[in-house]
């Protein structure tokens, strides 16, 4: 999308990549000290050997130590940090560890409405029964234990519910949860018993002032020792966001909490088949957890490139909801983090018959007119979930700011003209009625 | 909390691997030797997987340069790195969105390098046809074993789903399957044979699935991984012939076809002896061929770069496998960029092509003379029987083990060439695989440890083997020796 690179990052890893450039004068000796690093944890100090199944050792005990840094000091434990290919093969893993039983006891597994599809689509893979629970879309897409409650009471009538998945910040929704809701989702979860998958990929990426992201590892711990030790609870990360975006590593690792030993083994067991993720990619995601400190060379450089990328998203971010929400018809909750606007669209009823006919939902054929009249291609809501009779499309905030004007203006013109091509008839033929 | 019982039966049947066991054993020795603790060897030299960089050897530069240099663009235009590197991670550049490798590809993978792929294989098919539309690049062939296995088998079928898989075979395949909840239908390669497929013994196989499971494809190693051997086109063609009256998806796995050195062997894909034998084969016979950057003479293994063909699929199926490839979010590009040097690779001419070809040169003189050196020392060895090595990465000596020793690992509760290889490493520092872990016939024993390894390495992995097995022979053939 135009975003840079973060210098030291691909510093590093092109240090890793190539090691005869540890000897040329144009890198610095912070990204030479930490490829050597790494490569020393290489089998034949290269990267194009296998690593463990979990990852390269050193490059797990850096997780935990910013893991633990991050968490103000909550223990973290290397033992329980696992590389993984992005988040999704985590993701993936956590999921088909969890997923038995038959009939009534088959394994739910409870999601956000709106989610990331690949929650869906893994459930279904899993032959796993998919559990939704609704964000609040009236309250800036909050999340409600009272309908993680009732959801769950519903389902175990023809399931055995047992997981239970967050997205924070949101995926679509962008949506930052405050600690006070992470408190009341991990009691529902103790009370219940059940295991909570924690995406926590855009963790980097919070805009709002008046949001902070707090782990949910570190909440738990805060919630004490009968909690710290009992939930079961697995974290996702990745290179992909961030300020890095470095989505081609496929890099990403999880961390998992008081899963029983032996399942534990049979978790590293599973993930040996897959043989070991990108070396290159966990090379990335160690950068991640170890960037440069201040009194190191590439400390500045690294510093003003980060606050550049992450300045404009949260201009980008404000922007795009002011601009989304000036349009009539198009409603755009506060994008608080993550990488998204996920506005709420009017479509006329017409409009939706048409869709009808077509055999497709109202928003994809918003999104594919919007895409053949402006080539803007955005996700319909329909795609992520959304409470029945509600449409949205979810765009990114990644383009630069100049060319998310322009885009945002496109999106505009074309919500207009839509909104009064499929209401002009509409109109006639309510005054005709209203005639006879 | 969860408990063992509460998770899914398809993960708790995969089996467990007698490898990661040796494997933490050997962490285990790793740490006491950093501790200092006074060992007879000073490191722990691991041969136990088809790794050529684990043991020593390295990287073809022109690899690391453009991986480099399409990593850091700044080194495109220094001249740090000679033209033609320059110029090729240039043209990789221009193929990835946005011109960087940090982006999402697309599901099949980075257009520009799918079809370099697609035209690779029809090169070394003579002609024979490739659509790039049949064609998934992956982090790693194990990724598209995996995907292609998930469709044929039937999770939660009854009978459940069966592949016919050779033993010895390759236990990451053998373990995807079982966590798939498949179920693996053994046929045994004949070692008096050097390890040949026999259809009669296909045909076994298959007469013992019955009313056990419902097989519905069978997979080959070719060359054979941990065997090394090479199919004949005969072979090749009373298999297609095989799978085609059983209605059998044949699966592939050709990762090995860039180590064949020996003498009289050649290697020719599944696909080419396919099209050749005409319809209506040709155009019924469902096959995938899986290709990697691990091996060959690169050796990649941690790029994580492969790719899958597949031939005659049905097209609403193609979708479906399109969709389940999709949930990956597109293979690593440091993987993708691999494989498009690897069916690219420099040419006569090109500035780096004399590096390039000492390099490439050198590991295949090394994987000859190590072949070679690896069967003449073992078969000299009382107690070792080793077939002659053509292909692969492996030598899978057998190990005829004395009556004693098996009963006493019978005693400490592990496999008898488990036992041997769990000895061999606390004494000498040498981790190589044990038979078990690839599968053998019943009462016989074997190890397995990879020859791409420098030439220096081979022979000490080879002295400390032999002095170890001579000695181990001698305590448990000894009948005066007391427990």
């Amino acid at each position: 999308m135009g975003q840079q690179p973060i210098t030291f990052v691909r510093q590093v890893v092109a240090l890793c990549c190539f090691p005869e450039l540890l000897d040329s004068p144009g890198f610095p000796d912070d990204a030479k000290q930490r490829a050597q690093r790494i490569l020393q944890g290489c089998g034949g100090r290269s990267l194009g050997s296998y690593s463990a199944s979990q990852g390269v050792e050193c490059i797990r005990q850096d997780i935990a130590a910013y893991i633990q840094q991050r968490d103000q000091g909550v223990p973290a434990d290397w033992d329980n940090v696992f590389l993984t290919t992005g988040a999704s093969d985590g993701i993936m893993s956590i999921l088909k560890l969890l997923v038995s039983g038959q009939g009534e006891s088959r394994t739910g597994v409870m999601i956000p409405i709106p989610q990331y599809p690949l929650y869906s689509a893994a459930i279904s893979e899993l032959e796993a029964v998919q559990v939704n629970y609704y964000l609040d879309e009236d309250e800036c897409w909050a999340l409600d234990v009272r309908e993680l409650q009732q959801r769950y009471q519903d389902a175990k009538q023809h399931c055995q519910p047992r997981v239970l998945c967050i997205i924070n910040p949101g995926n679509p929704t962008g949506q930052v949860q405050d600690k006070k809701c992470i408190e009341e989702v991990l009691h529902f979860a103790y009370e219940e018993n059940l295991f909570v998958m924690s995406d926590e990929v855009y963790q980097d990426n919070v805009y709002s002032p008046d949001c902070q992201f707090h782990s949910f590892k570190k909440v738990l711990y805060e919630m004490g020792p009968e909690y710290f030790n009992s939930v079961e609870l697995a974290s996702f990360h990745s290179t992909s966001k961030g300020y890095t975006g470095e989505c081609g590593f496929r890099g990403g690792y999880m961390e998992v909490l008081n899963m029983d030993p032996e399942v534990k083994a049979q978790l590293v067991k599973m993930l040996s088949v897959r043989l070991c993720p990108p070396v290159s990619g966990q090379a990335a995601m160690d950068v991640i957890v170890n960037p440069p400190k201040p009194h190191e060379p590439s400390y500045a450089q690294f510093t003003k490139e980060k606050n550049l990328v992450l300045d404009a998203l949260a201009q980008k971010a404000k922007m795009t909801e002011e601009i989304l929400n000036s349009v009539p018809g198009i409603k755009c909750n506060p994008v608080q983090g993550a990488m998204y606007a996920f506005p709420q669209i009017f479509i006329p009823p017409r409009a939706i018959q048409e869709a009808q006919a077509l055999s497709m939902a109202p928003d994809m054929l918003y999104c594919l007119r919007l895409l053949e009249e402006t080539g803007i291609c955005v996700v319909p809501g329909s795609g992520f979930g959304q409470r029945e009779g509600t449409f949205h499309f979810r765009m990114t905030i990644l383009p630069s700011t100049e060319k998310l004007k322009i885009l945002l203006t496109k999106v505009k013109d074309f919500h207009l003209k839509f909104l009064q091509e499929y209401s002009a008839q509409e109109t006639t033929q309510e005054n005709q009625h209203r005639e006879t | 909390m969860s408990i063992l019982r509460d998770i899914s039966p398809n993960v708790r049947n995969i089996r467990h691997s007698e490898l990661l066991a040796l494997g933490r054993q050997a962490c285990g020795i790793k740490e006491k030797l950093k501790q200092g603790v006074r060992k007879p060897y000073k490191e722990v030299i691991d041969v136990s997987w088809g790794d050529p960089h684990r043991t020593g050897v390295k990287p073809l530069s022109f690899v690391r340069q453009v991986l480099a240099a399409c990593l850091y663009p700044q080194l495109v235009n220094s001249d740090t790195l000679p033209v033609d590197v320059r110029q090729r991670a240039q043209r990789l550049l221009g193929a990835c969105k946005g011109g960087s490798v940090g982006s999402y590809s697309p599901t099949r993978g980075i257009a520009d390098i799918q079809h370099n792929v697609s035209k690779f294989i029809s090169q070394r098919d003579g002609g024979v046809p490739s659509v790039p539309e049949n064609i998934f690049l992956t982090s790693g062939s194990q990724v598209a074993i995996m995907h292609i296995l998930n469709i044929l088998v039937n999770s939660e079928g009854q009978p459940r789903t069966g592949v016919l898989t050779p033993v010895p075979g390759y236990s990451s395949a053998n373990m995807a399957l079982e966590g798939l909840g498949g179920a693996i239908v053994p046929y045994y390669l004949n070692e008096e044979l050097c390890w040949e497929l026999q259809i009669d013994e296909l045909r076994r196989a298959l007469q013992s699935a019955k009313g056990v499971c419902n097989p519905v494809a069978l997979y080959v190693i070719n060359p054979g991984n941990p065997t090394g051997h090479i199919q004949s086109r005969k072979s090749m063609e009373e298999v297609i012939q095989f799978v085609s009256q059983e209605k059998l998806f044949l699966l592939a796995d050709e990762v090995y076809q860039d180590n064949v050195f020996g003498e009289g062997s050649e290697f020719v894909s599944y696909k080419r002896v396919l099209a050749e034998m005409g319809p209506p084969f040709s155009d019924t016979v469902e096959l995938a061929s899986f290709h990697s950057v691990s091996k060959g003479l690169m050796g990649e293994c941690g790029l994580r770069g492969g790719y899958v063909e597949l031939v005659n699929l049905d097209p609403n199926v193609m979708k479906y496998t399109f969709t389940l490839f999709s949930t990956d979010s597109g293979a690593a590009v440091t993987g993708q960029i691999a494989l498009d040097l690897m069916v690219n690779p420099v040419q006569p001419g090109d500035p780096s092509y004399p590096l390039y070809n000492k390099e490439t040169q050198h590991i295949r003189t090394m994987q000859v003379h190590n072949a070679k050196r690896v069967t003449e020392v073992l078969n000299s060895l009382p107690g070792f029987s080793c077939q002659p090595v053509k292909g692969g990465a492996f030598a899978f000596p057998r190990v005829h083990l004395p009556p004693r020793a098996i009963q006493k690992a019978k005693e400490e509760g592990m496999p008898p060439d488990h036992f041997y290889c769990s000895r061999l490493l606390e004494d000498t520092g040498l981790l190589v695989s044990p038979g078990c872990e690839h599968g053998q016939r019943e009462g016989t024993h074997h190890i397995g440890f990879c020859i791409m390894t420098p030439v220096d390495i081979l022979e000490e992995v080879l002295r400390r083997l032999a002095r170890f097995h001579t000695q181990f022979m001698k305590d448990f053939s000894s009948t005066e020796r007391l427990e």
